[in-house]
């Protein structure tokens, strides 16, 4: 007996701001909950196990925050995990998640990422600076800005690529009740008329940083063919990892990344994802990183995935609808950011994405990264049963 | 499902202090050589990698990143990590391969407690608005565990002393040890209290260490080692947080995992990780271990305590156990948080 079928039953997400002060961590962690459990039709006593992940212990300043969350998270008397593999984070839980179902161990599970970098300062947890090691010192913008210089000259992409990716996903936040930033009116112009950060990256093509949380129901077969309108389906599922620094490692199009996605098509049974694949979340917190990740995942040929982007085909409406939730541009809880990428891809199969729905949408991606660009984790989600 | 077998197992010297940095490669490069060693396996024959560890251990966010270093993962690996024990990596494992997404898997967790003052540093575990702020520290709360049950009457300040000298004289087999030695417990009741009821014996050691563990389907097992240690149950549960709310003097997440993983009194042998001697009677009591059963032949982590790998080590030493011909039914336990909050049991049979 191999793999159980596993599909999403249901998943919820809080309003993403700056700093929610106005709840603590486990009131932050329940608006995510209960939206999830009430959209998945499941109790208390539904839950078979619950499964927790963020990034950084020092965000808020709170060591293995799942063991004081245990009462919030309805764990008592439960199995409770936790997992933590840097921005990737949210996708590497869901997959955790998946697995116990997958395993055939539990029926139903619960599973949860946060941030909320509002209790802690985040600045001052990522400027340790551990013995032995080279400080980054510039942010994750300045750490990432060369990759994309380096993309821009090695793909021979316009310069206006990437203002284009950020006015689409910041129009399209603007459809989503949860996101952090919400601007309707902004134009390809206004982007590339804001202040340049780290060159080439501009503030309006940055993601901001945001308190939140994801919350998704996982369920088995039984449970799945109980969903009303039809639960998402887990068609395959993929993690790689690559070390951060070595002699001759291609940042730009990582090799973990190429391996995560081949395997997730193989495992799919799709042959030609940007004709297969009706929608993608994939996590993009700088605007350049839309058509990197097109050609890192597959989707178009190496050099060409700003080609997609500027023929406005990654657009609602357009052949492949890229981060139609506005994506981390719009909304940016890290621990979470990759969850809401899964659960994104789920509620588009599903048919309850709202005014942000892409008409048909049959078979999503959901993606996440972290670290610098070492750790990927991805699924393909269906409305159909695999 | 797929069954899952342990196949190997290595761990660093339970040391007071390394001079290593704080993500563990340098105590985790020759242990993945000695498991190789052992399995004659080899990096490219893993299907799954997994790892727990903390940064709040380390002191520095993501600490587990740079532990990847040790392993030389170029081409890509399929990896995962859990911010707890790597008892409960082992678990995100097991699923894999039960699963039959992979047929072998390696798990490691590493610690370094003398990076900080490991018993401030634990009480940032506990609620962050209400309890944290005022600093009972982790010794300071198994202190009134214990207290709590010489009050009800389960257990003697003498008995806790029997529990240590007990794990320093097995520990004196133990190579990898911090603390071991025939002592009498009768003397050991005329030291110092370090936090009434405790005394310095009652409490784990400060430890650096790591741990790596492989596993692998119970098929693909055979061809590795002549007598794997199948891991017949594996289950983990956590109790609430609220330390004024539950009876600390006993342990319901244990007696339900181990009631779940098919623990019971015909086990021959039990590792089981308590950092404090009050704590291995009450999961002793919870799992209805018998007198019967061996309780921690290895010292038990009241010997050498390295923070994310000591519950992983419990499984190891269990196995090892088994794969050494010493045992057919072994039975593993880890905890985690304060006042064992978080418990892990594991039965291991000769496969």
């Amino acid at each position: 007996m191999g793999k159980q079928r596993t599909a999403v039953l249901g998943t919820g997400q809080t309003h993403h701001r700056a700093k929610r002060t106005d709840v603590s961590m486990p009131g932050l962690l329940r608006e995510a909950v209960d939206r999830a459990m009430a959209d998945a039709q499941v109790d208390w006593p539904d839950i078979d196990a619950v499964v927790l992940g963020k990034a950084p212990d020092l965000f808020e300043g709170v060591m293995m925050p799942e063991l004081f969350l245990a009462d919030a998270l309805g764990a008592n008397g439960k199995p409770l995990l936790r997992v933590h593999t840097a921005g990737s984070v949210g996708g590497s839980t869901a997959l955790v998640a998946a697995s116990l179902v997958q395993a055939g161990v539990h029926r139903r599970v619960l599973t949860v990422a946060f941030e909320k970098q509002s209790e802690s300062n985040a600045m001052w947890a990522l400027s340790i600076l551990p013995p032995f090691q080279m400080p980054v010192g510039a942010g994750a913008g300045g750490y990432f800005a060369p990759h994309v210089r380096s993309y821009i000259r090695r793909s021979g992409a316009p310069e206006h690529v990437g203002a284009i990716v950020a006015a689409k996903d910041r129009r399209n936040g603007a459809l989503n009740p949860f996101a952090h930033l919400r601007q309707p009116d902004i134009t390809v112009e206004s982007v590339r008329a804001s202040q340049m950060l780290w060159d080439p990256i501009r503030y309006d093509e940055t993601c901001p940083s945001s308190d939140g949380a994801c919350a998704m129901v996982l369920g088995d077969e039984t449970a799945g063919d109980a969903v009303p309108g039809g639960a998402a389906w887990i068609h395959a599922t993929a993690m790689r990892t690559e070390p951060t620094t070595f002699a001759g490692r291609d940042q730009v199009n990582p090799q973990a990344g190429k391996d995560a996605a081949a395997a997730l098509w193989r495992e799919a049974g799709i042959t030609d994802p940007l004709s297969q694949v009706d929608t993608a979340e994939i996590y993009v917190p700088f605007s350049w990183f839309e058509p990197m990740w097109l050609e890192n995942l597959g989707f178009m040929p190496e050099g060409e995935g700003w080609k997609l982007t500027e023929a406005g085909e990654t657009a609602l409406g357009g052949r492949l609808p890229v981060n139609p939730s506005g994506g981390v541009l719009s909304s940016n809880p890290i621990g979470a950011s990759g969850m809401l990428r899964f659960s994104e891809a789920a509620k588009q199969v599903m048919g309850r994405a709202g005014d942000y729905q892409v008409d048909g949408a049959r078979t999503a991606l959901g993606h996440a990264y972290g670290g610098g660009s070492q750790f990927f984790a991805m699924w393909v989600v269906g409305a159909a049963k695999p | 499902m797929n069954d899952v077998a342990v196949v190997g197992f290595a761990q660093a010297p339970a040391v007071r202090r390394t001079h290593a940095t704080t993500n563990g490669v340098e105590m985790l490069v020759p242990i993945f050589a000695e498991v190789f060693e052992q399995t004659g396996l080899s990096k490219t024959d893993i299907g799954f990698w997994c790892s727990g560890s903390s940064d709040y251990l380390a002191g520095r966010a993501f600490s587990f990143i740079a532990a990847v270093d040790a392993i030389g993962a170029f081409p890509p690996i399929h990896e995962s990590h859990v911010e707890m024990d790597a008892a409960w990596a082992l678990y995100e494992a097991w699923l894999k391969i039960r699963m039959g997404e992979v047929d072998t898997a390696l798990v490691y967790g590493f610690g370094k407690s003398s990076a900080g003052q490991l018993r401030r540093v634990l009480a940032l575990q506990l609620d962050p608005y209400v309890l944290a702020p005022l600093w009972p520290d982790s010794i300071g709360i198994a202190g009134l565990q214990a207290r709590l049950g010489i009050e009800a009457g389960l257990w003697s300040e003498k008995d806790l002393a029997e529990v240590a000298a007990r794990n320093r004289r097995d520990a004196r087999d133990n190579p990898f040890a911090q603390l071991s030695g025939d002592v009498d417990a009768a003397a050991l009741l005329d030291t110092p209290y370090v936090a009434d009821p405790l005394r310095a014996h009652d409490i784990a050691p400060v430890t650096d260490g790591a741990a790596v563990v492989v596993l692998a389907s119970a098929e693909r097992a055979r061809d590795i080692v002549e007598r794997p240690a199948v891991i017949t149950g594996i289950e983990h549960r956590v109790d609430s947080p609220a330390l004024g709310t539950r009876d600390l003097t006993r342990s319901p997440s244990t007696e339900a995992a181990g009631r779940a993983a098919g623990a019971d009194a015909s086990v021959e042998i039990a590792e089981l990780h308590a950092p404090f001697t009050h704590q291995e009677l009450i999961v002793r009591d919870a799992l209805g271990l018998g007198d019967g059963v061996r309780v921690n032949p290895s010292g038990g982590t009241l010997t050498g305590n390295p923070m994310f790998s000591a519950g992983l080590i419990r499984i190891g030493e269990a196995a090892r156990q088994i794969l050494a011909g010493n045992a057919r039914r072994t039975l593993a336990h880890a905890t985690s948080g304060p006042a064992l909050q978080q418990n892990l049991v594991a039965v291991l049979e000769k496969g």
